[in-house]
């Protein structure tokens, strides 16, 4: 067990896999010889070698070409996207082809490769490296769609994406690499070594996909949350004095469905919060969810707290990003008789 | 000037197709666009290219091939295989490859290609060959991928020095003058910096806006949706609530 921040853990599962099978490779921009902007491929090159850890050229179109044709080969890439807002070029490749090849072969080719990047706001990062681009998807057959709150579930998660023969779409909070965020900004930051959950096993171990974590227990309120809106969800309740039920999604796709419906089953109330832009955003879908299977117990609608329909700001960055306010409005519209 | 976006490379082929417009019209305005070496990779690239080409758009597309990407040098985009001006040939356009630091002779191919674009020849693409001295970014640090002495040893110079030596041999300068230029810049400098400063700091631990934050919402479209000025509406209650001052 070793106390890591979520960079060291996602980095120890780039490891810990690497040493287990031969056949994961690692590329992307910068995240060869230098490990990445944000660290999490450190020393792997060093370690594994440049066939197995490389650079790649700036084209995420070829980035996930390539990758995809590693994984029919026999490999198992994780592909890094330098931010989720570059994401696009490769959006082709991983809809029409990560997502289908399975599909359309028959099972005769499958697409065994982690798509990896680091998303979302709360860094005043603007347009260009704050987006939350889940939601696209999410909305597509044949993909995997994975994040992490907290260390401990971004190195089993990681580990549990690259042992799964499906491809996966592993996004990775930015906001919270170092430390947790509970949306109070003016609040002094805190690294991830005072939480329990950077208590991070050594060696190989994996968080199941397509199952979330209960993280707090609550008889008022369901809270569905990924990301860094975990922590802020919780930060958020505690404020509003609300003995909330705050799950952490996880997977929002194939998303844990029983926990959520046996949840909204208890309290009868739910709010869902994200990042992302509210229309079309997971929100919409986990409300139809949500409706469909607890219509007959819910005391009240279904609530979204998100963010706005715009680009996103970079000056406004704290009144686009979904805080405690925000949060506390749709707890108390929730909570409403 | 036109915007850009981190994502890299996506004003290359808009730039051609500005371009396109101007011919379509039979106005007389030329585009120019400016991408790094390592961008070139990007497949808007190679789509600019393509369409510039087949269109003979009256564009210049500059390749500003500074050896680095973060910490990937030009290689890693294929520049040890071939310098960037000849991918031109490739795409049936005339490529130029100049010392990027020499102001005159960039200003000279800029000249030609622009003359060249001006007369309905087409489109020509221009390697700017130069060095990037400091690092990426202020996040960036580049002693983590190369030596430290790296930006020092370019042998092509500085291009700001070199053409004010120039002009000193030419007898058009001098280093009385350079100095009162000097110091009148840093002054503009500081005193535009003074001046935005007391516009507003954007600060990460407050809600201080600099500007009115309802226009957030200004631009996503020409007009207002009904979903977007009830949401405007929703995040001035929100600003009401906490800050007691409407947040504007």
């Amino acid at each position: 067990m070793t106390i890591r921040n979520m960079i060291e853990a996602l980095n120890d599962a780039h490891h810990v896999m690497m040493e287990r099978d031969e056949n994961v490779v690692v590329m992307g921009e910068d995240a060869g010889y230098f490990g990445g902007v944000f660290r999490v491929t450190a020393g792997l090159q060093k370690k594994f070698g440049k066939q197995r850890v490389f650079d790649t050229p700036i084209s995420e179109n070829g980035i996930m070409a390539t990758a995809i044709g590693m994984a029919t080969y026999g490999l198992r890439p994780v592909a890094e996207i330098q931010f989720a807002d570059y994401i696009y070029p490769g959006f082709d490749q991983i809809v029409s082809e990560a997502a289908k090849i399975r599909y359309r072969t028959a099972g005769e080719w499958f697409v065994p490769m982690v798509i990896r990047s680091p998303y979302g706001g709360g860094i005043f990062g603007g347009q260009t490296h704050s987006q939350s681009p889940e939601a696209l998807f999410a909305h597509v057959a044949g993909l995997k769609v994975v994040i992490p709150s907290n260390p401990h579930d971004a190195k089993g998660l990681l580990i549990a994406a690259i042992e799964d023969d499906d491809p996966v779409v592993f996004f990775e909070p930015k906001r919270i690499y170092n430390g947790p965020f509970d949306g109070f900004f003016d609040r002094p930051v805190t690294p991830w070594s005072k939480h329990p959950d950077a208590e991070v096993p050594d060696g190989h171990y994996a968080v199941p996909i397509g199952k979330a974590r209960i993280v707090r227990e609550g008889p008022e309120l369901t809270i569905l949350a990924y990301g860094t809106m975990v922590h802020v969800a919780l930060a958020a309740a505690e404020a509003a004095g609300v003995d909330a039920e705050v799950i952490d999604l996880r997977t929002i796709v194939p998303v844990d469905i029983e926990t959520i419906e046996e949840s909204v089953k208890k309290t009868g109330r739910c709010v869902v919060v994200h990042e992302a832009t509210r229309t079309s955003g997971f929100g919409a879908e986990l409300a139809a969810l949500v409706q469909e299977r607890c219509f007959y117990h819910l005391e009240a609608p279904v609530v979204r707290a998100t963010g706005w329909d715009t680009p996103y700001p970079h000056s406004l960055e704290w009144a686009y990003f979904p805080g405690p306010v925000r949060l506390g409005n749709a707890f108390k519209k929730a909570l409403e008789d | 000037f036109f915007s850009i976006s981190g994502n890299l490379a996506t004003q290359v082929p808009q730039a051609v197709g500005w371009a396109m417009a101007s011919a379509i019209k039979g106005d007389s305005r030329i585009a120019a666009a400016w991408i790094g070496d390592g961008s070139t990779a990007e497949g808007d690239f190679h789509a600019a290219c393509t369409f510039a080409g087949v269109y003979r758009a009256p564009v210049i597309l500059n390749v500003v091939n500074n050896q680095w990407a973060i910490s990937s040098f030009s290689g890693i985009a294929g520049g040890q295989l071939t310098t960037f001006a000849a991918r031109a040939i490739g795409y049936g356009i005339p490529g130029l490859r100049v010392d990027g630091n020499d102001p005159l002779a960039v200003y000279a191919a800029t000249q030609w290609a622009a003359d060249r674009a001006r007369h309905n020849l087409g489109p020509t693409l221009i390697e700017m060959f130069t060095y990037r001295k400091e690092g990426h970014s202020t996040s960036d640090d580049p002693t983590g991928y190369r030596p430290k002495e790296a930006g020092s040893k370019w042998p092509l110079g500085d291009p700001i020095d070199r053409l004010r030596q120039h002009l000193v041999a030419l007898g058009e300068w001098d280093d009385t003058r350079q100095a009162e230029m000097d110091e009148a810049i840093d002054g503009e400098v500081l005193a535009a910096q003074k001046e935005s400063r007391q516009q507003g700091v954007l600060r990460a631990a407050t809600i201080d806006f600099p500007q009115d934050v309802r226009t957030m919402f200004d631009d996503v479209y020409a007009e207002l949706p009904w979903h977007l000025r009830e949401q405007q509406a929703e995040m001035v209650a929100e600003l009401d609530t906490k800050l007691g001052k409407g947040g504007r």
